[in-house]
Parts: structure tokens; C-alpha cells; sequence
């Protein structure tokens, strides 16, 4: 039998803090009912090893994300532009504090 | 260690292993379910669960192993005895059947485990508090899950509300066990080192009523008798089944080490 994402409950992107402070990161994904199983299913899928002080979970069709199409236009023309680097810079001798 | 005199020993014994053998047999119980469960993400939550309770049966069984006049080890207690010789409740020994039973004789044995570990916790005997502290957490989470399980499936298709209903109907005469009170139990109490089980019921049925309501259940008219006897090692039929495959492995090769 082929399964189709009618079939699937709704894709969810976990993400985890590992301490006070620190950022959420990207753990993974999963499918669940809801936003309570979610959490659940991230406890048990992403956290069996201590990794999280606290969890989010999102609908992964409500994250934004850029195409690959993209890629040219939105990130290639960082690369060649040097002056937006801090190296690019001589600090005159005698500043301090820099 | 705290001293007991003989009579209170064998107490304990019994009691401590009424708790490991709840334990055992339901997380086997669980685990039958590992690679089984409808999705992926269900199958490690049960595998996590049954983890939980396989780790609190050890706890209490190296604890009831100190009381064995026989000299047994905890893997010994756990394998080498006799469905006689068990002391489960006998919900926990209930086949899984369909997900909808194994959802409900979670929810059942998690809304009494809860109230009575928090009690157990409060034990004068630190030894036995200790465990019942650990495990504590561990059961609050299982009640979340199995409570959360118990909505979805009563209130969400046509067929998980008559699975469930089925299931809540078949299991309800093996839900007063945990609430019995024998006169050896009464005797820790008075000791002050075990909790009243029977002043439990009614938080019990605090959990349980109204989660089943919200999850249009119809709560079963209660039976002409209910389960009674697990504590005193006697069983239902699935028991020894249960057993002859948790146990196979170290019966056969009785000096195999991991």
C-alpha cells in the first residue's frame, strides 16, 4: 500500500535548549495529532538523553524558508564583498579596547 | 540498614515485591509493543515506558532481595520464579490486545502508581522512599501520556471511542487491586513505613472519572465482584504465558551473563 500525506498525521520541527541561556536548535522532526503529542513525541524522539532543559515544537508548513532558487541572488554576493569583515580593517596602533 | 524483626522482613519481602513485580510485568508488557506501535514516534514512547518500569522493578527488587531469606539476587526474583510466586496486580499482566487496552491499563495503573508513590516517597524507611521518589517522576510522565492517549481515542473517530469504551469495559473489575488493604499491609502501615492503599481509591477516581467523561466514555456500571487475589500470587491464564517468554533465556542458560 502507497502511503500519502493524507494518510500521515501533520509534520512538526522540534526544536531544543540544552541549558539556561542557550539557544533552541534544530533537533529533528516528526509527525503528531496536535501540538500536546508533539511535545510528547519530541520528549520521547528527541530527548531520551538528557539533551533538553525545555522543548518547542512548530508546524513545519508555517516555518518561511528560502528556495533554492534563491541561493544566486540571496547569498552569492556576500562572498566576493571583504569589507564586510571585521579583518578587513587595520586598527591604528594606540586604540585600545577593540 | 533500618532493623526489622523477622516477622516485619517477611512483610517487607512480600510487599517490595509486589511493587517490582507490578513494575516488571507491565513494562514487559509495554515492551511488546517495540517495533509494533502505530507510528514511530509511539513505538519509542512505549519503549521509553517500558524502560521506565523494567528500571523501577530493579530498584525494588535489589531492595527485596535484602529481605529474601532464600538469598535470591534481583535477577533471580525477576526470572526464576513461578507465576505462583508472583505478586502483580493482574491488570498488569492483561494482553495488549489493540492499542486502546494498553492505553487504558496505562491510565488505570498510572492514576494509582502517581498518588502512591507521592506517599510512598513520605515512607519513615529511606530505603523504600528513595525508590518511590525516582520513580515519581517517571510515573507523572507516564500519566501525562496515557491520560492525553485517553482523550484523543475516546473523543476522536467512531472506532477509537468504541475500541476504548471496549476496552475500558473489559478492564474495569482489574482496577480495584491496587487499593487493597490486607491486615499484613495494615501492619507497616502502623509502623508508619508503607501508605493506607485503600484512603488512594478515591484520588484515583478523581484522575480517572472525569478524564474518561471529557473522553465520552460512558464510566461502566461497577461488576458483581472485581480481580482480587495477584497479591497472593493468584493470576488470570496470560500470566504464565507472559512469563514463559520473559523468562525462557535465563531458565535455558542459567549462567549466562550480559
Amino acid at each position: 500500500m502507497t502511503k500519502t500525506t493524507e494518510d500521515q498525521w501533520p509534520m512538526w520541527e522540534v526544536f531544543l535548549q540544552s541549558k539556561q541561556g542557550a539557544p533552541h536548535e534544530h533537533a529533528g522532526s516528526l509527525h503528531a495529532p496536535d501540538a500536546e503529542m508533539a511535545i510528547q513525541n519530541a520528549r520521547d524522539v528527541y530527548s531520551r538523553r538528557n539533551e533538553a532543559i525545555s522543548i518547542w515544537v512548530v508546524r513545519s508548513e508555517d516555518i518561511i524558508s528560502t528556495s533554492p532558487s534563491d541561493a544566486g541572488p540571496f547569498f552569492d554576493p556576500a562572498t566576493d564583498k571583504i569589507f564586510r569583515y571585521p579583518k578587513f580593517y587595520s586598527i591604528p596602533k594606540g586604540v585600545r579596547g577593540v | 540498614m533500618a532493623e526489622f524483626d523477622v516477622k516485619t522482613r517477611e512483610l517487607l519481602f512480600n510487599y517490595i515485591l509486589g511493587i517490582a513485580d507490578d513494575r516488571l510485568i507491565l513494562g514487559h508488557r509495554l515492551s511488546e509493543w517495540c517495533g509494533h506501535a502505530p507510528i514511530i514516534e509511539e513505538d519509542i514512547a512505549m519503549a521509553n515506558i517500558a524502560l521506565d518500569c523494567i528500571g523501577e522493578a530493579d530498584a525494588f527488587y535489589k531492595l527485596a532481595a535484602t529481605f529474601d531469606t532464600e538469598g535470591r539476587s534481583a535477577d533471580d526474583l525477576a526470572f526464576l520464579r513461578d507465576s505462583t510466586e508472583f505478586r502483580n496486580v493482574q491488570l498488569s499482566e492483561q494482553p495488549n490486545t489493540d492499542f486502546a487496552w494498553t492505553i487504558a491499563r496505562q491510565f488505570f495503573t498510572d492514576a494509582f502508581y502517581v498518588p502512591f508513590f507521592e506517599e510512598l516517597a513520605k515512607s519513615s524507611y529511606e530505603e523504600l522512599a528513595a525508590p518511590g521518589a525516582k520513580a515519581l517522576k517517571e510515573v507523572k510522565y507516564h500519566l501525562r501520556h496515557s491520560r492525553e492517549w485517553i482523550l484523543r481515542l475516546g473523543d476522536g473517530t467512531e472506532e477509537s471511542n468504541s475500541r476504548l469504551q471496549d476496552a475500558v469495559d473489559n478492564l474495569w473489575m482489574y482496577t480495584r487491586e491496587f487499593f487493597e488493604f490486607s491486615d499484613s499491609v495494615k501492619l507497616l502501615y502502623e509502623l508508619d513505613i508503607v501508605p493506607d492503599n485503600s484512603a488512594l481509591l478515591e484520588k484515583w477516581k478523581e484522575t480517572v472519572l472525569p478524564v474518561l467523561k471529557d473522553a465520552l466514555i460512558t464510566i461502566p456500571e461497577d461488576p458483581p465482584y472485581f480481580a482480587t487475589g495477584g497479591r497472593n500470587g493468584l493470576h488470570t491464564e496470560h500470566l504464565g504465558h507472559l512469563l514463559a517468554e520473559m523468562q525462557v533465556l535465563p531458565r535455558t542458560y542459567p549462567d549466562a551473563k550480559w
